[in-house]
C-alpha cells in the first residue's frame, strides 16, 4: 500500500482503473463524472494508455465491445442518461461473455432529470439494464477508498466471470475529496492471455465474438449458461457490512451515499436510546438476500433508505419474505437526505423511548 | 493444371445462407481472396454487420467479432485500438451503414481510423423483410413503400460515399459493382487498394460495392443484374470519388 | 484416365441462380435436368474440351461453386 492522498473521487477511480492494469477508455462527457475521462485523458499518455472520446454513448458502448473482444482490460464512465445509450453495447457484451468495467455516477431522472446525487437508477443497475436474460455485478462503494479498491477489483470480477461490472456510485461520491490509498498497480502486460480474444487467428481456428444464437435451443443452452454464472456470483460475490446488527430492533438497509447519511443517522438514534442497526449492501447484485432474510429472525423492523422514491426497497421486501415490516424513506430529484430526517424516521417506527 | 480460380482459404467450407443470385457471395469471395493475396488472413479481425450478412462470422476463415445494428465502425475501433499492428475490416449493408450506423460510420472515417469498409449497397432491407432504407432509389417499391419511394416524404436516396469525401480521416472512398466479371474484377481491385490502405497506415477507407437483392426486388437473378445496370448506376456513379497519392 | 477437367463445379454448393450461364464466352455452362440434395437445378459444363479457362463463371458465380484450371 502506498501513501494516502487526497483525491476527488471520479478522479480516484479513473486512478484505480490505470492501477488495475486497465489501457482503454471510451467514453462520452456527461455531469457529473467528467472529472473521470479527464483523468485518463490526462494520465494515459504516461502509461501507454488509449483514451478515446466517442461521438456518442451508444458508440462508445460498442467501442468497449470490440476491446474488449479484442482481450483489453477496458473501462467506460457515464452518468444515467448516458448509461440508457450505453445499454446496447452492454447487453452486447453480457451476451457475448465479455469482460468490460462501466462506471455510473448517478444523477436524478427520469429523461434528463437533474445533476444532482441521485440513486434512481438500481432498477436500471440490477434489473432493467437493457433486452434479453443477463445481470451485471453491481457493486456501490460509501467511500472514495472503497471506490478505488471496488473499481480495481472490477476488472478481477469482470475477468473471472467474464461478464461486465457496472459500479455505481452518485454525484456525491464522484465529487467528495477524500484520503485514499492505491493498492500496487498491475502491470497489464503480465495478465493472463485470453484465448478467447479476436487478436488474429495466428496458428489457430477463428475465434468469434458474438451474441446471435438462431436456434432456440442453442440460446436456451447459452441462457442456462449465463444463469449459471449469476448462480455462482450469488454463491460467491456476495459482499455487505454490517453495523449493530447484533443488538439492532430496526435494521436500516442502505447503500452508497444513503449508507453513510444513515450511519450518522444511527449514531443520532441510538444515543437516544434506539437500537438501530445497518446492513449495507456493498454489491447490489448479487444482492446480500441471506443476511437480510437472516437477520429477519431477530429484529422488529426494516428501513431502506435510498435516493429514490423505492427500488432496493423491493429486494429488501423480497428477501425479509414477509417475516417483518419493511418501511421506506427516500428522497428523490437530487435532493439528499439529513440525518434528522432519517432519525425521525426511526422514531416513527421504532415509538416513543 | 494449375487453378486459375478456386476457394479462398480466407472463407471458411459453410455454405452461405444468402438467397440464390445474391451478390453478397461475390463480395465475401473477393474479400476473402485479397486477404489470401496479401497474405493477411492469420492477422485479420472482421466485424459482421446486423442485416443480411449478419452470418458474416461464420463465413471468413478470420478472427470475427459480430457487432449490433450500424456500431460495426466502433467496434472495429475498439478492436483496432487494441490490436493497431492487425488488419481490421468491417463488412455492412445499406442498413446498418446509411441509416442506423451513420454517426458511427462518419466519426470513424473522420478519426482517420485505420480500419477498411466494405459498404454493400443494395438499395433495400434485406434480412428484415425488404424496406425501404435510406438508399432506395426515387419511386422504388419496397414493403414500406409499396407506392415507390416518395422523396417529398421519405427524403432521397442517401449518398454515404460521396458525404464522406468530405471528412479529411478518409483517404480512399468509391464505388464499384460486382454485375459482371469486370466489374467484379475491378472491385476486387478496390478492395485490395483499401486494405493496403490501412496495412500502410494511410486512413479510412471504405469501398461501396453496388449489390443486388433478387428476393426483395422480386426479380429473377439475371434480370436483378440488369436492374442494378439500369436504375442504380444512375443514382450510384462508379468510379473512385476521393483516393490517395502513390497507393496501387 | 480420363481428361483433367478444366472446370469443376461443387454441384452441391450451387443454389441454380444462373448467373455464370450468360457470362461464358464459349457458352458451354448449362443448367442440369437433375437437382442436388437442396433441390436446385446445378449449373454443369459437359463440354469440358470447349472450356478456355477463362474463370469468367467463376468470377462470377455467388457461392463459390466453380474451380477453374489451365495448362501450365
Amino acid at each position: 500500500m502506498g501513501e494516502k492522498v487526497l483525491m476527488k473521487g471520479n478522479e480516484a477511480i479513473a486512478e484505480a482503473a490505470i492501477r488495475a492494469g486497465c489501457r482503454y477508455f471510451f467514453g462520452y462527457p456527461i455531469t457529473p463524472q467528467s472529472e473521470l475521462p479527464a483523468y485518463l485523458a490526462r494520465k494515459f499518455p504516461e502509461v501507454g494508455g488509449t483514451f478515446l472520446q466517442a461521438e456518442s454513448e451508444v458508440a462508445a458502448s460498442n467501442m468497449i465491445y470490440g476491446a474488449a473482444g479484442a482481450g483489453a482490460r477496458v473501462l467506460t464512465s457515464s452518468s444515467s442518461p448516458g448509461i440508457s445509450l450505453k445499454a446496447e453495447g452492454i447487453s452486447y457484451i453480457a451476451g457475448a461473455e465479455l469482460p468490460a468495467v462501466i462506471i455510473n455516477i448517478m444523477r436524478g431522472g427520469p429523461g434528463l432529470g437533474s445533476i444532482q446525487p441521485s440513486q434512481a437508477d438500481y432498477f436500471q443497475a440490477t434489473k432493467g439494464m437493457a433486452h434479453g436474460d443477463f445481470s451485471l455485478t453491481v457493486l456501490a462503494p460509501s467511500t472514495v477508498q472503497e471506490a478505488v479498491d471496488l473499481t480495481m477489483e472490477a476488472f478481477e470480477i469482470a475477468d473471472r466471470y467474464r461478464n461486465p461490472v457496472l459500479l455505481v456510485g452518485d454525484g456525491i461520491i464522484g465529487q467528495m475529496m477524500e484520503p485514499v490509498e492505491f493498492k500496487e498497480a498491475i502491470d497489464p502486460d503480465e495478465l493472463p492471455k485470453k484465448e478467447w480474444a479476436t487478436d488474429g487467428a495466428k496458428g489457430r481456428e477463428p475465434n468469434v465474438i458474438n451474441s446471435l444464437a438462431l436456434e432456440p435451443e442453442d440460446l436456451e443452452d447459452h441462457n442456462m449458461k449465463l444463469k449459471a454464472k449469476y448462480d455462482k456470483m450469488k454463491e460467491e460475490e456476495v459482499r455487505y457490512e454490517e453495523l449493530y446488527t447484533d443488538d439492532a430492533d430496526i435494521i436500516i438497509v442502505a447503500y452508497g451515499t444513503t449508507a453513510r447519511i444513515s450511519s450518522r443517522a444511527i449514531e443520532m438514534a441510538r444515543k437516544e436510546g434506539y437500537k438501530v442497526g445497518m446492513i449495507r449492501p456493498i454489491t447490489l447484485f448479487p444482492f446480500p438476500t441471506d443476511i437480510i432474510n437472516e437477520t429477519a429472525d431477530r429484529v422488529d423492523d426494516f428501513l431502506a433508505v435510498e435516493m429514490s422514491t423505492g427500488q432496493m426497497v423491493e429486494d429488501v421486501r423480497l428477501a425479509v419474505n414477509g417475516k417483518k415490516p419493511v418501511h421506506f424513506y427516500g428522497r428523490t430529484g437530487g435532493v439528499v437526505p439529513s440525518p434528522e430526517e432519517i432519525v425521525n424516521k426511526i422514531k416513527e417506527i421504532g415509538g416513543e423511548k | 493444371m494449375k487453378e486459375v480460380a478456386g476457394y479462398p482459404d480466407a472463407l471458411t467450407d459453410k455454405q452461405f445462407h444468402y438467397c440464390p443470385g445474391c451478390t453478397h457471395g461475390i463480395i465475401h469471395r473477393i474479400v476473402a481472396e485479397v486477404i489470401d493475396e496479401l497474405d493477411i488472413r492469420e492477422e485479420t479481425i472482421g466485424v459482421a454487420p446486423v442485416g443480411c450478412s449478419v452470418l458474416a462470422y461464420e463465413y471468413f476463415n478470420v478472427d470475427m467479432h459480430e457487432a449490433s445494428h450500424g456500431r460495426a465502425p466502433a467496434v472495429a475501433t475498439g478492436i483496432k485500438r487494441v490490436h493497431p499492428d492487425k488488419f481490421v475490416f468491417t463488412y455492412q449493408g445499406d442498413g446498418d451503414l446509411a441509416s442506423i450506423g451513420t454517426a458511427e460510420i462518419v466519426h470513424a472515417a473522420n478519426r482517420g481510423e485505420l480500419i477498411s469498409t466494405i459498404f454493400v449497397n443494395n438499395a433495400i432491407y434485406g434480412m428484415t423483410g425488404g424496406q425501404m432504407a435510406p438508399t432506395s432509389l426515387e419511386g422504388q417499391k419496397t414493403t414500406t413503400s409499396p407506392f415507390g419511394r416518395d422523396v417529398r416524404e421519405a427524403g432521397h436516396p442517401i449518398r454515404m460515399s460521396e458525404m464522406l469525401t468530405q471528412l479529411d480521416g478518409a483517404v480512399y472512398i468509391t464505388r464499384v459493382s460486382v454485375h459482371d466479371p469486370q466489374h467484379i474484377k475491378q472491385a476486387k481491385k478496390a478492395i485490395k487498394k483499401a486494405f493496403k490502405i490501412q496495412l500502410e497506415g494511410k486512413g479510412f477507407a471504405l469501398v461501396e460495392v453496388l449489390s443486388t437483392c433478387p428476393t426483395n426486388w422480386g426479380m429473377k437473378p439475371s434480370d436483378s443484374i440488369e436492374w442494378l445496370k439500369n436504375n442504380m448506376m444512375e443514382t450510384y456513379p462508379l468510379g473512385d470519388l476521393k483516393t490517395p497519392e502513390g497507393v496501387e | 484416365m480420363e481428361k483433367e477437367k478444366s472446370v469443376v463445379f461443387n454441384e452441391e454448393r450451387c443454389k441454380g441462380c444462373e448467373l455464370c450461364v450468360p457470362v461464358c464466352p464459349v457458352n458451354i455452362i448449362s443448367m442440369a435436368d437433375d437437382i442436388n440434395s437442396h433441390g436446385y437445378h446445378y449449373a454443369q459444363v459437359k463440354e469440358q474440351d470447349k472450356c478456355i479457362s477463362c474463370a469468367m463463371c467463376a468470377t462470377m458465380c455467388p457461392d463459390v461453386v466453380i474451380s477453374v484450371y489451365k495448362e501450365e
